[in-house]
């Protein structure tokens, strides 16, 4: 197009009553599709409920497969030491065939073997005990071995205190103490990681598709032709979903405090901020991933690979960071979910502890105004 | 018969077409299942091998000298601060430098010397109390061996009771060994299942799957012709992972491909299923998308892929029995690592046979429905 609408004067109450209007007709879009209700709300309703009630990296009652070849009574003690342990669901069996058995048959997740010289070699001073591990679960595998170790140590002392000589485990013993979660709840940094799903679902997921699907069917080019301009269209489409997203985290909070009593030690302003900076920067990719493939399948693929996964994987949300290859870890720099990974970890479980707060929220104010502009642009570029 | 053949086969003819002619629809059906598994496979472990911690030495003596420079020498700990007052310790864990703060007593040269228990505290930072507890196992296990070696170097007999450790089928403890063979299942059915629901949703949206219905195709045939390209396709998918897994990350095969194949393939047909069952409830792509999204969720959290199903209350383990992707994730893992047969994965392979004879006659009943 050559001829350029001429600048208009600066007409707010114009603006505001077509926003106002899209907002609407966004509201009812959404409201009216069984698809983006499934998304937006029996989703994070879902997703609470799994991740409250389901899941956990603790480990209880393991199935485990106690051997004893020795009767004796410093067998028999470290047993009881095992069968009293709330992690350990134990099995006293006779033979190692037999053990080894449920084992392969998935009974038991391990096996804790006191070979027949049991009792004479502790007397000697130079006991062992096997522990065979199912290794196909590596992370419960190593939280078992723990116990195990801890339940013998422990047995070790108490036979020390009840005056053998020269058993305990060692002269120096370890006291640990974990510092925001005592108790060592997974709950604990599980509900409040579901804030950066749940926000990422909506922001930049559900947008994308949306969008996309408007320039798909080119009803956004008809919008180019009333007085509605780029800016509002954008205002139009983000103040719905950033609504919802909203929405999204009052249920998280809520769930966290009251269904599963995770604390909130910082404010629970500086928690709204944080997320309303990170869902800006969600809904800037969506909006830019759908304007710059115009389709709704590759979009939803750009949105699912660049935002969805890293809010998984990249974010430290479940797997450690600083553990990563350092390619990856580069690319968790430049994806916003670690920033908002560490922002919620700290107000949930921390407090408002202002040097990880103002470094974390500075970067997503940044990326958000800088998404929110390549958006705006990449809008007003099929306009003219 | 012969003619019903013909028509199907010129109907997948059309559907491969249609997934490989356009080059953006080329790559996605292979770029992200390949990246995918790369940046599982990278990101997606629970071991630890960069931990930043500090040290209050307040003994500054030659045995807690030795007992720090073990930890250096970790490979896995890395000092960040040596601490002088106890308020550092908290302003380092508070600001996410130090995941890990040692102290050691000034008293504990004295204590060591005097065979008394000489004791460190450790605190340990528990936002993600899983990485807390994985790097204080570490820990553990570092003390332990000092302790060993100090009491063998002061004429002490070793301790009484000692514990030696095996894990069968992973000897190392590897997480990347249990995620990447449970990928192939989960990223196999998040593509299945969204290619098969797209590729009618897509037809319905343009309007072609009217004309479709006009020609001599029966309903059954159009439902055989998109199930056939997206088995075919979800099976490449799933040979992509297994490579990577192989030889990328070479983890070991221990079992036989042939009862890999026969179970992913039951796994391939029960995913199609549910995607022409989404397919047949959804009138737009977006919906298609969205629902198989929503269906694939409770379908991954619920698989024992990051957490295990022991650890879920029973109500969600009775869940998961329904879940397909709970026994494809057992089945790989099992043939993967174990070496486990055919003979031994009987209770994984007649559920996935039955998820899948139950959800395609549903999904061929919706889907006759839909178009009369």
């Amino acid at each position: 197009m050559t001829d350029r609408p001429q600048p208009e004067p600066r007409d707010d109450a114009g603006k505001l009553r077509r926003v106002a209007a899209l907002v609407i007709k966004e509201s009812r879009q959404i409201l009216r599709d069984p698809s983006s209700i499934a998304l937006g709300i029996v989703m994070p309703v879902m997703l609470i409920l799994v991740f409250g009630y389901a899941l956990s990296l603790d480990v209880r009652n393991a199935p485990l497969a106690v051997v004893v070849e020795d009767s004796s009574s410093a067998a028999r003690e470290v047993v009881a030491g095992f069968q009293l342990s709330p992690y350990f669901d134990t099995q006293v069996m006779t033979s190692m065939a037999e053990a080894e058995r449920a084992m392969q048959a998935r009974e038991v997740d391990g096996i804790v073997h006191f070979p027949a010289d049991f009792a004479r070699r502790v007397a000697e001073g130079d006991a062992q005990i096997q522990l065979v591990l199912n290794g196909v679960d590596a992370n419960s595998a190593r939280i078992i071995e723990g116990y195990v170790l801890g339940a013998v140590a422990q047995s070790a002392r108490r036979r020390a205190a009840e005056g053998y000589a020269n058993v305990i485990a060692g002269p120096v013993t370890v006291q640990s103490r974990i510092w925001f979660n005592e108790a060592n709840d997974s709950h604990y940094f599980l509900v409040p990681g579901l804030i950066v799903l749940i926000m990422t679902l909506i922001g930049a997921f559900l947008t994308a598709l949306v969008m996309a699907r408007e320039w798909e069917r080119g009803t956004l080019e008809a919008l180019f032709v009333t007085p509605v301009k780029a800016d509002e269209i954008l205002l139009g489409k983000v103040i719905p979903y950033f609504v919802m997203g909203l929405v999204g985290l009052a249920l998280c909070v809520l769930a966290a405090r009251i269904l599963f009593h995770v604390p909130l030690r910082g404010s629970i302003l500086v928690l709204t901020g944080a997320s309303m900076l990170y869902l800006l920067v969600a809904l800037g990719i969506g909006l830019v991933a759908s304007s710059a493939t115009r389709s709704q399948f590759v979009a939803s693929q750009i949105a699912l690979l660049a935002t969805f996964l890293p809010a998984m994987l990249l974010s430290g949300f479940l797997f450690d960071l600083r553990s990563m290859p350092v390619a990856v870890q580069i690319v968790t720099y430049v994806l916003p979910a670690r920033y908002f990974v560490a922002l919620l970890q700290t107000i949930f479980l921390a407090g408002d502890i202002w040097s990880v707060i103002l470094p974390n929220a500075a970067v997503l104010a940044v990326m958000a105004t800088v998404l929110m502009a390549l958006a705006r642009a990449t809008t007003r570029k099929k306009l003219a | 018969m012969r003619a019903a053949l013909l028509r199907i086969a010129t109907l997948v003819r059309k559907e491969f077409l249609t997934l490989l002619k356009d080059p953006r629809s080329r790559i996605i059906l292979f770029v992200p299942a390949i990246l995918q598994s790369l940046l599982f496979g990278y990101a997606a472990s629970y071991d630890l091998n960069h931990v930043p911690y500090a040290v209050f030495d307040q003994s500054r003596s030659a045995a807690s000298t030795a007992l720090i420079a073990r930890l250096d020498g970790s490979g896995v700990f890395e000092r960040v601060a040596n601490i002088h007052r106890a308020t550092e310790a908290q302003e380092l864990i508070d600001s996410r430098r130090a995941l890990i703060v040692i102290r050691i007593g000034p008293d504990f040269a004295r204590r060591l010397a005097a065979g008394e228990a000489a004791d460190i505290q450790v605190i340990a930072d528990g936002r993600n109390s899983n990485t807390a507890g994985t790097a204080l196992g570490y820990i553990n296990r570092i003390v332990d061996s000092f302790n060993v070696d100090w009491r063998q170097s002061h004429g002490l007999a070793g301790p009484p009771v000692t514990v030696s450790i095996r894990a069968w089928y992973n000897p190392n403890l590897e997480t990347r060994w249990n995620m990447i063979p449970g990928l192939i299942g989960t990223i196999t059915l998040l593509q299945t299942l969204l290619l098969t629901a797209l590729s009618v949703a897509r037809e319905r949206e343009d309007g072609t799957f009217d004309q479709l219905l006009v020609t001599p195709i029966r309903p059954g045939e159009i439902m055989i012709g998109k199930a056939l390209p997206s088995t075919v396709i979800g099976l490449i998918q799933a040979t992509l992972i297994l490579l990577v897994a192989q030889l990328w990350f070479r983890i070991p095969f221990e079992g036989s491909f042939l009862t890999l194949y026969a179970g992913l393939g039951l796994f391939v047909v029960a995913a199609v299923g549910i995607g022409l069952f989404v397919s047949s409830l959804v009138a737009t792509m977006q919906q298609a998308m969205l629902f198989s999204f929503v269906l694939v969720m409770p379908f991954i959290l619920l698989s024992g892929l990051a957490t295990p199903i022991g650890n879920m209350p029973m109500f969600f383990q009775y869940l998961t029995f329904a879940n397909p992707l709970r026994y494809a994730i057992d089945l790989t893992r099992r043939v993967y690592l174990e070496g486990a047969e055919a003979t031994q994965l009987f209770s994984d392979l007649w559920p996935l046979a039955v998820i899948g004879a139950a959800t395609l006659p549903v999904a061929a009943w919706m889907f006759r429905n839909r178009l009369t």
